[in-house]
């Protein structure tokens, strides 16, 4: 158990359920599957867009395509974050003009990394449309930017932060407030 | 001149085999005695030597002094001064100066020069060839009386056979010897270290040991052949030991002679291609640095020499491959000597005097190296036993190209006399 | 924890292991960067960076400046001259000019070895060492070794033979500094006249032939012969070279392994290597230029590191990633 837990925001059932209507919402904010493209953000949101992208088969019978993006190259801090930050896989399916690009990340903060995507699939194509779908909104916005689709809004008290777990890294799902973060 | 005792100090005289706790008595500069308790003289100025080595002032046969022609490096004044801050009262200009010092004149101011810096004494070597360039003899008559005391063409090797054999033969009627740097210029071209595994590390050109030896058998042979005295320079590799020691053997009239900083490095120094350890002949391997300590010690090499070569510090800041090659040591011999062979179980402290004044002395016919009755009073006083770290910038000489910045030595110069004046006190 | 590389590449002789393969790995998404409709990535925008190319050279300034260009900087080919004696005096005033002009980064490519460290002594910049006489060439040593990892998956416990003028080249060295460190074992084959003086100190086997090299070898890299080494005496002629140890076709059939051909080019058709070879299913050659810019990529990348205080400051945000 992490000595600085806090409190569990989601337990493991609770991140499932909001997954699945997750899953549902986005769907519907693409108006069908037909032309939606799910892009991960590296490293959780990848995970997440993988579950939700088995989720939309599940539930409405199709398969979606599925990317995944490292913003590393992108951000704006590049020269404060130190020893270079190891740059992830960017995998994207070909063809990105004309689709509904739902970007899928854990937590939406300042809104920077977000900023980011957008700035790097800009490189890569031209959407109709770019979305965005959030596990965890935790306000602190210090860009306008907004998520379509939000699994839950959080408040984290000063001196705290919000962390999402995954099972395929951290072994189970959960949504967390723990010591640390900005004061 | 005020007599001069220097008292208590533990004297060694090589020439005498002295090594003893005595007093040296100087009168008119110079030695009017030595012995126990002497009793000093109505105004003499009266030195405490006690706990000090008092010998005879070092003598350093190789020295590049720059003057004429390249006097910000150095000159004749500045290197004398920096020679008695090492305990030298008496150095060997060498020619390769320019002009070149072939002739009576330019031999002359050179003695004109010395004479003025009143510091150590500067005999001038002149140089073998016109030019030092290795086709026409120069007048060793005309300059052995305007004061020279050996020839050289030091800078390059005498690569015609028949120019050295010749010149062998001709200094036989002066009495001198002929000085040579061996080197096998067309193996070593190009090279700028030592060849072996840091020249392939550092991907630079390598100067293989062959070269030298290659010349050194070759002198030692014309040696043979002419029964001229052949002295060879900064001796560097285990052949070339072994090559001399094998003339010696024979009866060969050979000399030889070893800079400090081919028994205290090995070309590990040049890593970080740090200019200041390029010098020719290179630093070379530990097995060569063995033999030159043996060499010394044994006797196969003759006399410790610093080939003093100043540089300007531009000039010396630059890649390796740019930059020339040379680096300084009349401050840094004797340090060097008592921590790298004394303290080191190579040679005794008067092995080393004797390596270091009364044996290049002799070589070269210089009236030195000894303190005899009558000697002029050319005088060290050094203490052995204080330690202290090589500080460039307080160099007496001109130049700062030394490999031993920040090395801490044992044994440091007090005081120099020459000729019974102080020329040199801490 | 990512180990930093310091300020300045200049070889590989004093990178760990564990840097290289910071090297290596990091080169891996610069590749897709390269595969992009839009071959650009904002990162460096706003950087300069100088190609100071002391020696001419087309294929590695070209190299550089693709990576440089994707990654969003600032370039300025600069083509030294100067004489040999006038070497020196170029060097510290370059030194000293690009300080005064506040360029971030330098590649430079120079005909004395230690000539890179010399200028990375004397500025801030970071100095990449894009050649530096017969000292190194790192970059092309990674890429040559990434290339490698791409077709065989590993380097550790290969065997990798460097055939041809190992004496004068600085990608020998480099490579076998590179490979040693990553658990290759390396050996040298050519002329002895044109190997290296004391080279088995550093752990490298002699082959005198190119049929023992390549009964013993994974992958052979090929260095371009020069011909001023005909005329500078150390082989008698490049005929009698092609024959003794050109890479040909027969001789790379008759190999017992799969080999593995690098050339860091250009070639020399039909002297060091046969065109067939060249161009063939063995060669990684054409690899190894696209592996080039990913690398340099990555370098550059590294180098121009941030301000690991700040770092500090930054590291509130949370778990996720969210900044």
């Amino acid at each position: 158990m992490n000595p600085s837990y806090n409190e569990t925001v989601l337990d493991t059932g609770a991140v499932a359920d909001v997954l699945k209507r997750m899953a549902r919402e986005i769907v519907e904010f693409a108006g069908g599957t037909d032309e939606l493209v799910l892009v991960g953000i590296q490293r959780r949101g990848s995970d997440l867009a993988e579950r939700l992208s088995r989720l939309i088969a599940d539930q409405a019978g199709a398969q979606v395509p599925l990317g995944v993006m490292d913003i590393t190259l992108y951000r704006d801090d590049l020269q404060t974050v130190g020893p270079r930050p190891v740059v992830g896989e960017t995998r994207l399916p070909q063809q990105l003009d004309h689709k509904w690009v739902m970007i899928v990340d854990d937590v939406l903060y300042t809104g920077r990394t977000i900023r980011a995507a957008m700035d790097q699939l800009a490189d890569f194509g031209r959407p109709a449309r770019i979305g965005l779908a959030v596990l965890v909104d935790r306000g602190g916005r210090e860009l306008p930017i907004q998520a379509d689709i939000v699994g839950a809004h959080v408040d984290v008290p000063t001196g705290e932060r919000v962390d999402v777990l995954v099972t395929e890294l951290d072994g189970r799902d959960a949504v967390e407030l723990v010591d640390g973060g900005k004061t | 001149m005020r007599p001069t005792l220097l008292k208590g100090g533990r004297l060694i005289d090589p020439s005498q085999d002295h090594d003893d706790v005595a007093d040296l008595l100087i009168v008119d500069g110079k030695v009017e005695g030595s012995g126990k308790d002497i009793t000093p003289p109505d105004g003499a100025e009266v030195i405490d030597a006690s706990g000090k080595v008092v010998a005879p002032g070092l003598v350093d046969i190789h020295v590049h002094l720059r003057e004429p022609g390249r006097e910000e490096a150095e000159t004749v004044a500045t290197g004398a001064q920096a020679a008695a801050a090492g305990g030298f009262t008496s150095v060997c200009a060498m020619p390769n100066t320019d002009p070149v010092t072939d002739n009576q004149a330019a031999v002359g101011f050179i003695v004109k020069q010395a004479a003025a810096a009143r510091a150590a004494r500067v005999y001038p070597i002149g140089a073998i060839s016109v030019g030092q360039k290795g086709e026409q003899l120069a007048e060793f008559g005309e300059m052995v009386h305007a004061g020279a005391v050996a020839v050289s063409d030091d800078g390059h090797p005498v690569e015609s056979s028949h120019l050295m054999r010749t010149a062998l033969e001709y200094a036989l009627s002066f009495g001198i010897p002929v000085t040579e740097h061996c080197e096998d210029p067309v193996l070593a071209k190009t090279g700028v270290m030592h060849a072996g595994v840091v020249a392939t590390r550092l991907g630079l050109r390598g100067i293989p040991s062959a070269a030298e030896d290659i010349m050194v058998a070759r002198n030692v042979l014309l040696g043979e052949l002419t029964g001229g005295h052949i002295h060879l320079c900064h001796i560097s590799t285990q052949r070339s030991v072994e090559l001399i020691r094998w003339g010696k053997e024979r009866g060969v009239n050979v000399t030889a002679e070893a800079t400090p900083h081919h028994f205290a490095l090995t070309h590990e120094a040049c890593d970080d291609y740090d200019t200041n350890a390029k010098m020719n002949p290179p630093l070379r391997a530990q097995s060569d640095v063995e033999a030159v300590r043996e060499g010394l010690k044994d006797g196969t090499l003759d006399a410790v020499a610093t080939d003093h070569a100043p540089h300007h510090y531009e000039a010396k800041d630059r890649d390796f491959d740019d930059a020339p090659f040379g680096v300084i040591g009349l401050e840094t011999a004797l340090g060097l000597g008592l921590t790298e062979l004394v303290d080191r179980g190579y040679l005794s402290l008067p092995e080393l005097i004797h390596r270091m004044s009364t044996r290049p002395a002799n070589i070269f016919h210089l009236p030195a190296g000894t303190l005899r009755r009558g000697a002029p009073a050319d005088v060290v006083v050094f203490d052995p036993e204080v330690r202290w770290t090589v500080d460039p910038t307080s160099f007496l000489s001109k130049s700062r190209n030394t490999p031993f910045a920040g090395w801490e030595l044992a044994g440091r110069v007090e005081r120099t006399l020459v000729g019974g004046e102080v020329v040199f006190s801490v | 924890m990512v180990p930093s590389l310091g300020k300045d590449l200049l070889g590989l002789e004093h990178l760990t292991p564990e840097q290289i393969r910071l090297i290596l790995d990091t080169a891996e998404p610069f590749k897709e960067v390269s595969e992009r409709p839009i071959k650009k990535v904002p990162t460096l925008r706003g950087k300069t960076i100088v190609n100071l190319f002391f020696e001419a050279s087309t294929r590695t300034r070209i190299s550089f400046e693709f990576a440089e260009k994707r990654l969003s900087a600032d370039t300025v080919n600069v083509a030294a001259q100067g004489s040999s004696v006038q070497k020196g005096e170029s060097l510290v005033d370059t030194a000293q000019n690009l300080e005064a002009m506040r360029i971030d980064m330098v590649v430079v490519r120079h005909p004395s070895s230690g000539a890179a460290k010399f200028l990375g002594d004397r500025i801030r910049s970071n100095v990449i060492n894009g050649g530096d006489g017969m000292h190194e060439h790192p970059t092309q040593a990674l890429l040559d070794m990434l290339s490698i990892r791409d077709r065989v998956g590993h380097i550790d416990g290969l065997k990798v033979c460097i055939c041809g003028d190992v004496a004068h080249s600085r990608v020998a060295r480099s490579n076998i500094w590179g490979l040693t460190k990553l658990g290759a074992e390396v050996a040298v084959c050519g002329p002895q006249s044109l190997i290296p003086g004391a080279i088995e100190e550093l752990g490298v086997t002699v082959f005198r032939r190119i049929e023992e090299a390549i009964e013993w070898a994974d992958v052979l890299n090929v260095l371009r012969l020069q011909l001023e080494r005909m005329k500078a005496g150390y082989i008698p002629s490049i005929r009698e070279y092609y024959r003794v140890f050109g890479v040909t076709l027969e001789r790379v059939e008759r190999a017992p392994r799969d080999l593995v051909i690098l050339h860091p080019g250009p070639m020399n058709r039909g002297v060091e290597i046969d065109s067939r070879v060249a161009d063939g299913p063995h060669s990684v050659i054409l690899h190894q230029v696209t592996n080039g810019v990913a690398v340099r990529m990555a370098v550059l990348y590294l180098l121009a590191g941030g301000q690991p205080e700040l770092a500090e400051a930054a590291k509130g945000s949370d778990r996720g990633g969210a900044v």
